[in-house]
């Protein structure tokens, strides 16, 4: 919460037993792997803008998952509670990362160049093609502690950035709590237009308050560029096109990062990035590049053969209905796209997509004609 | 080296200079690790004006009251338990409110609060308790049922008689605030006083973290069951965190007196059975709610009262009193008439639907109940009730025969 250290110090005049959530019921990564003896040791600890561990873990405590989906069960409440919080914080970031080290460093590359092929999926089967990741601004708490202020600030120095970009990234931005109903209608109806969150795994986090307060959306006017200011990130960018020109998609998706970036330096403010966590969300599972790379694509045979989820689960990739997460497929219509982002580079992972996309749409057509495709099934990626 | 650095530059402007000088996380959590610099900085980074809230589309009683002079004289207090004002308003900030129902928009984190931030709660209270001014007025306790008169209605309209009220637990903080083991102390403290309570009061207490699927079906066919708040005025509030952690109720062996522990209070008390003996019904209320009281001082706890503001709860709603008596009454022809509405206002009485506040009257059968909560005793309150629903019944019984009703005149608002 954006209220400085409260009450941690007096909580601390109670025993830790007392204090101990109880997990007992509880299946996600933040109730695996907090201990009492964990919680006893760092209870005491506050991050110089007075984030405290009952706050990283009072999402996790009030949403305890369920059977099937393991969520995260905990935010940063700024860049600094990755390493004051690290003891539960670093078990965390392994199990969700594949075994992630705290000694391990993470590559950033954003070099669209270095990404092979991408341009040539076949748009009889990839409907559309998007890439999103997230940026946190540094010198900012992030959105489950920032007051209104540091909000404001936030979204000002965004507008700045925003609109002062050009070419095929000229647009408009809109604040969500002065837009007009014609422009409400729009953004809703080019799918741009985010809502107040109601999922609790957010609104516990604190992730809603004030709303709409320092809340827009800036989209290009192609509609093929899109920034969320101070949703469940201080900015989410997405670059997205219909058809299966991924290479396109992430050229200008590097691009306009890096244009932003540069704007945001020059007042002092870049983002926050290091070299062991490479770019720093609110989220711990979206560390490193942030980034969901993926389309959109029909594969109504593929999709119901016995192997399909372990074709998938070799490539690194991961399917979801074309509603976004927690959506079922409509039409044997899927959204693929790739299951890491610590670990690997942006090119690596979107390399994974185009490639791994491309070999399931061949597998597909494989299937269409009545042919097996077991000799195509990959090894691990 | 480090420590001169440390004087130099502490809170958030520092993070900003050493995160552009490129110094990585680690250095700059160790440099920073001390707060009393950071609050400086802080308020001279974030004026109050850069935080106050926007309130234009807003509509309820916070941001009636809320000007940015108030904000800024307060915004860096905090009561001994830490808790400041911002956790106060959040509520009201996130809910703006309806056209047509006037919210409060804000909740007291412990007792201390309606002290620390009198300067925003006063007129608050003022405005929603109908002008009773804490600064020059005293509130008034009488739970003394035995001066009820004409406490039982004619069952044949009046179908259950309840009495409601909350409580709360002096020293420790407020739903809004309180920590795990605070919540947990609550539990403790209520659950061995009622453990102590006998004859027609003898219970038994259900955690609502270890119900069996029996206990709980059982509960929910009495409409004993309370959920996980989904209000978002109160989730804002920060009331639902934890959940169900040291939630439960209590009631005993005749279901005619219910204790929910750490919903919205750190109590809510009702007494309540069929038909229409009210005086029965605050008989036991007040009866039970004594017995509690006792039980608990000789542990060395006790309620949160003051003589300004009557019983210490959550909601400045429910200061005073924190009563709600009520009925459930059939009153087919008068709810029909173009007065109804009017006879009720003068009568300070408020109708519901019988699923509570803001559901809907099904056929005939309302829920009548006083409007007031603070200003006036418990024995006052209920017996404007009593005298309002007998009244609405002559009504009834008159227009039953064909005869007209008369609109009574508006009853006083405050004693002399």
């Amino acid at each position: 919460m954006p209220f400085g250290n409260t009450h941690n110090n007096f909580k601390l005049n109670y025993k830790v037993e007392d204090e101990f959530p109880d997990l007992s019921k509880h299946n996600n990564h933040m109730a695996k792997v907090l201990t009492k003896e964990m919680y006893g040791k760092i209870r005491d600890r506050q991050t110089p803008s007075g984030y405290t561990l009952d706050d990283v873990i009072q999402t996790g405590v009030d949403n305890p998952g369920h059977p099937f989906i393991m969520t995260v069960g905990c935010v940063a409440g700024d860049e600094e509670s990755y390493e004051v919080f690290k003891d539960l914080l670093d078990p965390i970031i392994s199990d969700r990362h594949g075994g992630y080290k705290p000694t391990d460093k993470h590559v950033t590359d954003l070099n669209f160049e270095n990404l092979k092929g991408g341009d040539d999926l076949d748009p009889a089967y990839v409907l559309s093609s998007r890439v999103r990741t997230g940026r946190s601004i540094k010198g900012f708490t992030l959105p489950p502690h920032n007051s209104r202020g540091e909000r404001r600030g936030i979204e000002k120095l965004s507008v700045e950035a925003l609109t002062s970009l050009d070419g095929e990234f000229k647009g408009k931005y809109y604040p969500l709590k002065s837009m007009t109903d014609a422009e409400q209608d729009q953004l809703i109806n080019d799918h741009f237009l985010f809502d107040k969150p109601v999922s609790p795994l957010l609104t516990c986090a604190g992730m809603a308050r004030d709303w709409p307060d320092g809340r827009g959306i800036m989209h290009n006017d192609n509609k093929t560029f899109l920034v969320w200011v101070n949703e469940e990130d201080h900015l989410r960018v997405i670059s997205m096109q219909q058809g299966g020109n991924m290479r396109e998609v992430f050229k200008r998706f590097c691009v306009g990062l890096q244009k932003i970036e540069e704007i945001f330096k020059k007042h002092g403010h870049g983002f926050m990035w290091n070299e062991h966590l490479g770019y720093i969300l609110t989220c711990p599972s979206n560390l490193g590049t942030g980034l969901r790379g993926g389309v959109h694509v029909k594969l109504p045979k593929l999709s119901v053969h016995a192997k399909f989820d372990e074709i998938l689960s070799r490539l690194r990739l991961q399917k979801r209905g074309t509603g976004g997460v927690d959506t079922a497929s409509v039409g044997g219509v899927f959204d693929i796209s790739n299951a890491d982002r610590l670990g690997s580079s942006e090119v690596a992972q979107v390399q994974l997509v185009v490639d791994g996309v491309k070999l399931m749409v061949e597998m597909e057509k494989k299937l269409e004609k009545g042919e097996a495709i077991d000799s195509m099934i990959p090894a691990q990626k | 080296m480090a420590g001169s650095f440390t004087r130099m530059i502490g809170g958030r402007n520092g993070a900003v200079l050493l995160a552009s000088l490129g110094a990585g996380t680690m250095a700059t959590g160790f440099l920073m690790s001390d707060n009393p610099l950071a609050a400086e900085v802080r308020t001279k980074l974030y004026p109050p004006s850069s935080d106050f809230p926007d309130l234009r589309k807003h509509n309820n009683c916070m941001a009636k009251a809320l000007t940015p002079a108030i904000y800024g004289r307060l915004r860096d207090k905090i009561t001994p338990n830490n808790w400041t004002l911002d956790q106060c308003i959040q509520t009201g900030v996130d809910n703006p409110g309806h056209p047509f129902i006037k919210t409060v928009g804000c909740v007291a984190g412990d007792e201390e609060s309606y002290e620390v931030f009198s300067e925003l709660f006063d007129p608050i209270i003022k405005d929603r308790h109908n002008g009773y001014d804490p600064t020059t007025m005293t509130h008034p306790t009488d739970l003394d049922a035995s001066k009820i008169t004409n406490g039982v209605f004619d069952d044949k309209y009046v179908l259950s008689s309840r009495v409601r009220t909350g409580r709360s637990i002096r020293g420790l903080s407020l739903p809004p605030a309180c920590s795990r083991a605070e919540r947990r102390e609550v539990e403790r403290v209520v659950v061995m006083a009622l453990a102590g309570l006998k004859g027609d009061l003898a219970g038994r207490y259900y955690g609502l973290q270890d119900l069996t699927d029996k206990e709980q079906q059982q509960l929910i066919d009495d409409h004993f069951l309370f959920d996980k708040p989904v209000s978002p005025l109160l989730t804002c509030a920060f009331m639902a965190r934890d959940w169900p952690d040291a939630r439960g109720i209590w009631h005993n062996n005749e279901k005619t007196f219910l204790i929910w522990v750490n919903e919205e209070d750190h109590t809510r008390v009702i007494s309540m059975e069929k038909g229409g003996n009210m005086k029965r019904v605050f008989e036991r209320f007040c009866r039970g709610l004594k017995q509690v009281e006792q039980l608990i001082q000789e542990r060395g706890w006790e309620f949160m009262w003051n003589e300004r503001l009557g019983y210490i709860l959550t909601c400045p709603s429910n200061l005073g009193t924190g009563l709600r008596a009520g009925v459930h009454v059939r009153l087919p022809n008068l709810s029909r008439d173009t007065r109804f509405s009017k006879i009720l206002d003068n009568l300070r009485l408020q109708k519901r639907g019988t699923g509570g506040v803001d559901t809907a009257a099904t056929g005939d059968t309302f829920d009548i109940s006083n409007n007031d909560r603070l200003g006036k005793s418990e024995v006052e309150l209920v017996q404007m009730l009593v005298d309002g629903v007998n009244y609405l019944i002559e009504c009834e019984k008159k227009m039953e025969k064909g005869q007209d009703i008369k609109v009574p005149s508006p009853v006083t608002q405050y004693r002399k």
